[in-house]
């Protein structure tokens, strides 16, 4: 297709740009963070505390900065996919040498000004880095031996890192993003099915290597009844918190779990479970569909992107948020074991906003830029 | 380098499919997801609310108000009173080693007592009360209150508690309440229902026996409370009933006199209405305070009181069972009267202890050294001759004079089932002796029977209940202590007849009224000669050990013997004689001689009762209108 390379080397106007702009998604966007912001508002019990103000200003500098990435040209993020790839694997290499230890996991680094977790990062990069691989890969060669082991490389690189944290909830967001650009590029579907099967096969080991507190986890999930006051409590609370909150919940700052302190976690992980309990099944159907369009959105400015970078990496991203929106959501609902994975934007959390802001903005770049094609 | 077109063709191609794929397989996961929180919010909602409920909101009993215990006349035996008392919640104190010394020097607390609170504190959560004393006096809790400015935290409280404003004088029949313990919450379903910890309940007496309507219902206080268990705030509080007042049939100035006379005393006095059967009066002595249980009583007193020779623990009215001596002869009369074993020309020769009764190498002494000479019934019930008793004994039978002695209410519980300590007694006969000792009966035996000797064995109210029946003429009345008690059994045989001929009884009554106002009459010193008072007695003196030869020749004086082995004075009554309505038993233990110790105590009771009779009687007549 020739011609679209003649297309592509005709700079965009501001004014193209902003035409060009997905309001919806942005609104959509600048919705779920008003949601999150009373919901954190009412995690701090009816007052705007530490957690309200620190995710407000998060959500403020983090969205001008979606914002700008926005209008920078897709073919910029083409271009840094590798080297942001190894910057992070860096980050992550310095953080196990020199990362702050904090309730026996060493994720984070002391930026001075911000604590940064870079695996959250590692979440959105290994896409980047994903997608260019797969860039310019004829079809023929997808399926290639080195193909494959190059971008298994790739996935397990970062995990084995984050694993060792220890954070198994985000090594296997990570695998899942890089294995969702996998399976977008074309590599043959028997793979995953034998892979899948094959873990299926070892889970009995993989279990043997689970850490006991793991182990007690899946255990739990399995019967949270067993330890209702220990291991079981989180579920079970959360459980009650949902489905106390009924068709039309206990009304905004009313949650009785919360506020009497009955749910764990509930500014990270289970801030669903929060809302949820104050705004009750409708409530929560509405974030749901929030989220559905927002995806609906990342998909859909993909399949208008010519180039196939921001194809990839669109879907990839859609699928990727889609995947830590359903294990965050199948967790506080009971339907997976506890594994520590943040809600986009809902969950108070800096790092895992900012990569999830930066997704947005590439996806938003190549919004803007979708007549762009890249070489 | 650039894709070909057909590569990149294809590439395109493939991607969007496996996208369309990823899109369904989201889109049915969103399903999944949207049906999960409709089946949890939507369809076990009620589960889960009553859950959260179940989470959020506890329950606090607090110690229900006990009914109160009043006399006939209304006066509080048992009440309620406001107790002062001291609260800390640790949590709200600042400096809690601080406050905490503080109180300890207001309170003059000794160190025993400061370490018990310092203990009681660590076994609670830091926001729970501590109850630093439960029992302040006023002069203590004014100190506590002019002090507050600096004892942040520390709550002076007025608390209910129980009260006997009349101390040792009901102990015997009202009982105390003291802390409940494990066997108490195990034994009865009320208390474990009512139970909060520091709850107080009957220990002893009618305390006990009207546990369940006494107790009252908790006041609840409905908190909603955080994960912790922290109070938030009150969402209810529910008022519980007060527990039902009793009412008793007892005269508070009665009993009052009654333990007057019985101070520093062993013995029992009761005094019932001969028709009623409505207790007026029922002491045993020695008593105690029981305000010293109800916060647990000190060692010291505890010991005091076990170790009391006298056993002021033991209510010798219902558990002390005695031998009966001379205050059985009414009965032994009666019961050969009604069985045609004689009449009232039997006489027989009273010879003196130079010529005692034989029986098979046995001697048989009458009281009296020279002898009473020839006596009939009523002058032997008059003079409380023995040896016209042996003759009467040995020719009636032990049968027959244990059926009329139980017939008449001896040798079974008087109260039933209302006091679980109250003993049987024994009235012996010749099945009994054979089933409980295997041996048959002798002859002997019957014939100290017949002067309430051996055997027999009769609790102090027993004796009072047959001189009622005797009293009102023979007919069968239920004692009853409780006045407004509902539940009492159903007393059918209420005024049945217990004689075979009403001037047997008429016989015994003249017989009682000789002994008690004639010349040489037993206890004719005690005697009262106007009318309004004149009662009808009979004294007993009951041998605590055989008398033996050697004791019968030192005859010794009461006091001169030691005073373990100084015989039980007894003595039985009713009056007024020309219209009776009262009967009484009194027996003081080793006092001696009936004569002199027990009937003198009559003849102040009878005083006092008839005085109080028309007081009582308006009261009695006022109920029966308000129905």
């Amino acid at each position: 297709m020739y011609h679209h390379t003649k297309l592509s080397n005709n700079s965009f106007g501001i004014f193209q740009k902003l035409r060009n702009f997905d309001y919806v998604l942005l609104a959509c966007i600048l919705l779920l963070g008003f949601i999150s912001l009373t919901t954190m508002y009412s995690t701090d019990g009816g007052n705007i505390l530490f957690h309200t103000k620190s995710h407000f200003v998060k959500l403020v500098i983090f969205t001008i900065m979606m914002l700008i990435f926005s209008f920078i040209n897709i073919k910029f993020w083409f271009s840094i996919g590798y080297l942001s790839y190894l910057i992070v694997i860096a980050l992550l290499i310095w953080t196990y040498f020199f990362g702050i230890k904090s309730s026996g996991s060493q994720r984070w680094m002391d930026l001075y000004f911000i604590n940064l977790q870079p695996s959250e990062l590692m979440k959105i990069c290994i896409i980047l880095c994903l997608a260019k691989y797969f860039h310019r890969m004829k079809l023929e060669n997808v399926n290639s031996i080195y193909t494959i082991l190059t971008s298994l490389i790739i996935i397990i690189l970062p995990m084995g890192l984050v694993i060792v944290q220890p954070d198994l909830g985000t090594s296997l967001l990570i695998a899942i993003s890089g294995i969702a650009v996998i399976w977008f590029a074309g590599i043959n579907h028997k793979y995953f099915i034998y892979t899948m099967l094959g873990f299926l096969i070892s889970l009995p080991f993989i279990i043997s290597f689970l850490k006991p507190y793991q182990k007690l986890r899946v255990l739990t999930f399995l019967n949270p009844d067993r330890d209702p006051l220990g291991a079981g409590y989180q579920i079970i609370q959360s459980k009650i918190a949902v489905g106390s909150g009924g068709i039309f919940g206990k009304g905004f700052l009313k949650g009785t779990q919360s506020y009497l302190e009955f749910l764990p976690e509930k500014h990270t992980d289970f801030i669903f479970t929060l809302f949820s309990e104050e705004f009750g099944f409708i409530g929560s159907a509405i974030l749901l569909i929030i989220y559905a369009i927002i995806i609906y959105r990342i998909v859909a400015i993909g399949i208008l992107s010519r180039s196939y970078f921001a194809k990839i990496f669109c879907y990839s991203f859609g699928a990727a948020i889609f995947v830590y929106i359903t294990i965050n959501m199948s967790m506080v609902l009971g339907l997976l074991p506890i594994v520590g994975s943040p809600l986009p934007i809902m969950s108070y959390g800096g790092s895992s906003m900012l990569a999830t802001m930066i997704g947005f903005g590439v996806v938003m770049s190549a919004k803007v830029h979708s007549q762009q094609a890249i070489a | 380098m650039i894709n070909s077109p057909t590569d990149s063709v294809k590439k395109l191609n493939l991607i969007n499919r496996r996208m369309f794929i990823t899109g369904s397989f989201k889109f049915f996961i969103m399903i999944g997801l949207v049906s999960r929180l409709f089946f949890l919010q939507v369809k076990e909602n009620k589960k889960y609310l009553t859950l959260s409920d179940k989470n959020r909101i506890r329950e606090w009993k607090l110690a229900p108000v006990r009914g109160e215990i009043t006399d006939y006349f209304g006066n509080v035996i048992a009440g309620n009173f406001e107790a002062y008392q001291l609260h800390i919640i640790p949590e709200q104190v600042e400096d809690f080693r601080y406050v905490i010394y503080r109180v300890k020097d207001l309170l003059e607390m000794t160190d025993k007592e400061f370490s018990k609170v310092l203990k009681k504190k660590n076994e609670i959560k830091p926001w729970e009360t501590l109850i630093v004393s439960d029992n302040l006096s006023w002069k203590k809790f004014s100190k506590i209150n002019n002090h507050l400015y600096d004892l942040n935290g520390v709550k002076p409280v007025i608390s209910i508690s129980r009260n006997y404003p009349f101390k040792e004088n009901f102990t015997h029949v009202v009982g105390y309440v003291s802390q409940a313990n494990e066997n108490d919450i195990e034994n009865s379903e009320i208390i474990k229902k009512n139970f909060v910890p520091g709850l107080k309940v009957g220990k002893v007496g009618l305390e006990k026996s009207f546990e369940d309507k006494l107790i009252g219902t908790n006041d609840i206080e409905r908190y909603e409370v955080n994960a912790y268990g922290r109070r938030i705030n009150q969402l209810e509080f529910q008022k519980g009933k007060q527990g039902k007042n009793l009412k008793l049939t007892i005269d508070t100035e009665v009993q009052k006199l009654t333990s007057e006379l019985l101070k520093e005393k062993a013995g029992s006095i009761c005094v019932m209405d001969i028709y009623t059967g409505s207790i007026i009066a029922m002491h045993s002595s020695p008593s105690f305070d029981p305000n010293l249980f109800v916060f647990g009583i000190s060692q010291d007193d505890w010991q005091l009181i076990r170790n009391n020779p006298m056993k002021p623990l033991v209510n010798k009215t219902l558990q002390g069972t005695y031998s009966p001596g001379s205050t059985i002869k009414p009965i032994v009369a009666l019961s050969a009267l009604e069985n045609g074993i004689i009449n009232t020309n039997f006489t027989v020769n009273c010879r003196g202890h130079k010529h005692p009764l034989e029986l098979y190498g046995q001697t048989y002494h009458c009281w009296k050294k020279e002898g009473h000479g020839f006596m009939n019934l009523r002058n032997a019930m008059k003079q409380s001759c023995d040896t016209y008793f042996y003759e009467v004994a040995r020719k009636l039978g032990v049968d027959k004079l244990s059926e009329t002695a139980k017939k008449f209410g001896l040798g079974k519980e008087v109260f039933g089932d209302l006091f679980n300590i109250e003993k049987k007694g024994l009235i012996p006969n010749t099945l009994w002796k054979k089933n409980a000792l295997g041996q048959s009966w002798l002859l002997g035996e019957t014939v100290i029977t017949g002067i309430g000797q051996g055997y027999i064995q009769t609790t102090p109210i027993q004796l009072c209940l047959m001189t009622a029946q005797i009293g009102n003429g023979g007919y069968k009345i239920y004692p009853k202590i409780v006045a407004n008690d509902d539940n009492s059994v159903s007393q059918v045989d209420k005024f049945t007849p217990l004689y075979k001929d009403s001037n047997n009884i008429k016989i015994i009554q003249d017989a009682m009224y000789a002994s008690t106002n004639e010349v040489r009459g037993t206890s004719y010193r005690s005697r009262i000669d106007d009318l309004k008072y004149q009662f009808a007695g009979k004294t007993g003196t009951a041998q605590v050990k055989k008398i033996t030869k050697e004791d019968r020749e030192l005859d010794l004086k009461t006091f001169e013997i030691p005073y373990e082995e100084r015989d039980h004075a007894l003595y039985v009554a009713y009056g007024p004689y020309k219209n009776p309505r009262y009967a009484l038993s009194i027996l003081v233990e080793h006092g001696g001689n009936g004569s002199t110790t027990a009937a003198p105590m009559a003849k102040k009771l009878f005083k006092k009762i008839i005085d109080r009779d028309l007081l009582r009687k308006s009261i009695s007549e006022k109920k029966y209108l308000e129905i």
